[in-house]
């Protein structure tokens, strides 16, 4: 499956949902956050939420940052 | 002495000083910097993962337990970017209070204000402390106090540019004119500029740059906590008044007389 991960396409073999993809993608911070699709996903919905080939998906983080 | 205790939103402040944790040269400068600000709250910025990258957080040199955390929407230029992000910044565990930026202009970085107030209204929707960045404009942050933000912050010169406080009398009437908190946020320079903008009665001040590009960025972090804490004092001494003419501070009655 294609997928649009932050601004880059890649494929993903064994993912069909948005937690697994975060184990899929090695990103275990509990401090990160997901679009799918422009729509900001609860993180408590991540495994029930479903992706598709296609799918523009946003993983963002806090960096540092003032104004 | 300290000066008296504060409040924004649901949280309570002694520190008066609100920091940025950008352009630090590294993670543990950063946490030295933020240590010696005194400062318990700390704006951060959210953005997308690198995903072929070591995966270090700047959250692992901040402990939630000494800092609230303000994220921030720099870098949005929309009202959806802004609102987006703070949806993002709430699930990323960053909590509920967010400072809406949207920028308006890239070359003065400043905000867009309509779009800023478009935003506050449907971030405070939906349950968010909202802190808007905005202009120093009176008219406008009672608006932005009227859609139910939790203080407003205006500008006191450009982002990064550190010219102090350019419109104090401004800032003093947007003090007058709202009952939420009014935080000066951005411009200012060095810690003069920061005592002057206390000494105006505004209940704090958020800086990043002042301290982060000084030579020595931790010094220069002490530096602005004496100076808030100082500016701040001042304020509730009560200065004297200004006047023209000199008045002597010793007393007239029994001079001595020459011949």
């Amino acid at each position: 499956m294609l997928l649009k991960i932050n601004g880059k396409e890649k494929n993903i073999y064994s993912s069909d949902n948005l937690a697994d993809l975060l184990l899929e993608l090695e990103i275990v911070s509990p401090h990160c956050a997901i679009a799918l699709n422009q729509e900001v996903i609860p993180n408590s919905k991540l495994k029930q939420t479903k992706v598709h080939n296609g799918d523009n998906i946003e993983i963002v983080h806090a960096v540092g940052g003032g104004l | 002495m300290e000066s008296s205790q504060f409040k924004i939103g649901d949280r309570t402040f002694k520190s008066r000083l609100i920091v940025g944790t950008g352009k630090y040269a590294s993670f543990e400068e950063t946490r030295d910097a933020i240590a010696a600000s005194g400062s318990e709250m700390v704006t951060l910025a959210v953005r997308r993962i690198e995903l072929d990258k070591a995966k270090d957080s700047i959250l692992n040199f901040l402990d939630p337990k000494l800092y609230y955390f303000l994220p921030n929407t720099a870098g949005c230029f929309t009202v959806k970017e802004a609102v987006m992000t703070c949806q993002l910044a709430r699930e990323a565990g960053l909590g509920n209070m967010v400072k809406v930026e949207v920028i308006g202009d890239e070359k003065t970085l400043f905000p867009d204000n309509e779009a800023t107030l478009e935003a506050s209204k449907i971030l405070v929707k939906e349950g968010f402390q909202v802190l808007p960045y905005c202009t120093d404009d009176v008219v406008l942050c009672k608006k932005l106090e009227d859609v139910g933000c939790s203080a407003v912050m205006p500008l006191a010169a450009p982002i990064g540019s550190g010219l102090g406080v350019c419109n104090p009398f401004t800032i003093k009437l947007i003090h007058e004119a709202v009952k939420i908190p009014v935080i000066v946020d951005a411009g200012v320079g060095t810690a003069s500029d920061a005592c002057r903008a206390m000494e105006l009665g505004i209940e704090g001040l958020l800086m990043n740059t002042a301290i982060a590009g000084a030579k020595d960025p931790v010094k220069m972090a002490f530096a602005m906590k004496a100076a808030v804490q100082c500016g701040r004092l001042a304020f509730e001494a009560g200065r004297i008044p200004r006047k023209l003419y000199a008045s002597a501070s010793s007393p007239l009655d029994g001079l001595i007389n020459t011949p």
